[in-house]
């Protein structure tokens, strides 16, 4: 009889398993045997077994390594130790083929093979290895170049979508900020004295691919002060079907621009008389709808910087939080000292205050957004909202459906 | 009075040694520690004083359930 039936009905399904990979792994390394085995049992016993945390790290890191011990040793000696290490990626997920041979061929060395790439924070995981295994692994891994991330109370690991490198939309180079800050901040990733995690992440425009309004402590979203750019002819080549929506990723041939891009305007600050599409550019809220659907055809400013927002978090008793306004605007070159004197700026008032556990945008409500501001020097701005909405998911309500089957036209997001 | 590098070194060491077993204390609790009893020591030289104790061993960083500044002790939730 099979030592893991209740994980081999996961494979009957209709899609790919995570329980095939995992045994494929487990032909070679007795930790993926032990680590499904041990799954089984927690979900015939409806508990985990996992042990979380401890002493375990590298030698003067604090961060980077998170202990896990299996609580049945004993009946799974292969994940009596399953540590993870955390390994700090590049800005924007790029790496050549030779650079992750040389990762899985570390890991494969030194630990179970199993890869999470890449976690949530941004960084790549490696998951499940022994407390002698992880000053050898630290070791490799250092001499090919590479790093630990953040964990712990500590500076995470910044993340950025992949900006200038393949985007027209980014309003800032993403990728050099993302690595400027991690540079500028490596003594507080490494060595946790904060009250807490803070994380920091930074997208290009409003469409904010890396979903840092919900995710991040300090939101770093690109965005353009000046007016957006219009080519009318090619705003009648979408309206006459030559050009395809949202660049082809749409399942509609043909735009209407009236029912699809102005009259969905969340500002109702767009009219098209059928020839001309005109922007009423000041009540415009960056919202990124109609660049996204129509971009041969408006394309944003060129006075751009990034909108700094903070304070998202997701406490399991609270709920969800959505991260506050704080700087509307804010140039965004090289050598980043602003942005940079800012977060510190942040970090000192949060350290002093915070209590243990205590998110920076959980502070920021205990204490207020009055003494936030006063604390690290900033203006308070129109644009902060008191009560940013607190989920960070966008339910459709029936009546959606029901105007949609009406005749009204959406484009699938 | 600031306290010198070396000085400031035992002192937080002594903070650590004598909270071990009874309270767990983060490196911003050791920082105020030190700013209570020398209101005119330099915040940077006391993170840095937290590193040499954790770079040469004398202290260690752990993580339970927030991350703490502690003498180095056998971990509990492994098997020996």
């Amino acid at each position: 009889m099979s030592d893991t039936p209740l994980l081999d009905k996961l494979e009957t399904g209709p899609w790919p398993s995570f329980v095939k990979d995992l045994k494929r792994a487990a032909a070679r390394k007795p930790a993926a045997k032990d680590l499904l085995r041990q799954l089984d049992r927690s979900y015939k016993d409806k508990i985990t077994h996992w042990k979380h945390g401890g002493i375990v790290g590298v030698l003067g890191y604090g961060s980077g390594i998170i202990g896990r011990y299996s609580d049945l040793p004993d009946e799974f000696p292969g994940v009596e130790h399953f540590h993870t290490v955390r390994v700090n990626q590049p800005s924007g997920w790029f790496y050549t083929t030779k650079a992750l041979r040389d990762l899985c061929d570390i890991w494969d060395r030194h630990g179970s093979s199993i890869l999470n790439v890449h976690g949530s924070t941004g960084d790549m995981v490696f998951l499940g290895t022994t407390t002698d295994e992880l000053e050898p692994c630290f070791a490799e891994l250092t001499a090919k170049g590479w790093d630990l991330g953040g964990s712990g109370s500590a500076m995470r690991t910044p993340s950025c979508c992949l900006g200038k490198a393949r985007c027209e939309y980014a309003c800032y180079d993403t990728m050099d900020l993302c690595y400027q800050l991690t540079q500028e901040f490596q003594f507080d990733m490494h060595r946790p004295s904060f009250p807490y995690k803070y994380k920091i992440k930074c997208s290009g425009c409003p469409n904010d691919c890396v979903a840092s309004v919900a995710r991040a402590d300090l939101s770093v979203i690109g965005v353009w002060k000046d007016d957006i750019r219009i080519d009318q002819a090619a705003v009648k080549a979408y309206a006459g079907g030559e050009l395809k929506p949202r660049g082809g990723g749409s399942p509609y041939a043909k735009l209407d621009v009236k029912a699809d891009v102005t009259d969905l305007c969340p500002t109702a600050c767009m009219k098209y008389d059928g020839g001309k599409l005109t922007i009423d550019n000041k009540n415009c809220n960056h919202c990124m709808h109609c660049i996204s659907l129509m971009p041969q055809a408006l394309r944003i400013g060129t006075e751009t910087g990034a909108t700094l927002l903070q304070g998202s978090h997701a406490p399991i008793l609270e709920g969800a939080q959505m991260s506050w306004v704080i700087v509307p605007f804010m140039p965004m070159e090289a050598p980043y000292d602003e942005i940079k004197e800012l977060i510190a700026a942040i970090h000192e008032w949060w350290s002093e205050n915070g209590k243990n556990r205590e998110r920076v945008g959980e502070l920021m409500l205990r204490l207020g957004m009055r003494s936030f501001f006063k604390a690290v020097g900033l203006e308070p701005p129109a644009q902060t909202v008191r009560t940013p909405r607190a989920n960070p998911f966008f339910f459709w309500h029936a009546e959606d459906f029901e105007a949609e089957a009406a005749g009204r036209k959406y484009i699938k997001l | 009075m600031a306290l010198s590098k070396e000085e400031l070194v035992e002192f937080i060491y002594q903070l650590v040694l004598k909270a071990q077993g009874k309270k767990q204390l983060k490196a911003m609790d050791l920082q105020k520690a030190v700013l209570k009893e020398h209101p005119d020591q330099d915040k940077t030289m006391v993170k840095f004083a937290i590193k040499e104790l954790i770079d040469t061993g004398r202290c260690v960083y752990t993580y339970f359930g927030g991350s703490f500044v502690e003498i180095p002790h056998e971990e509990g939730a492994a098997k020996h």
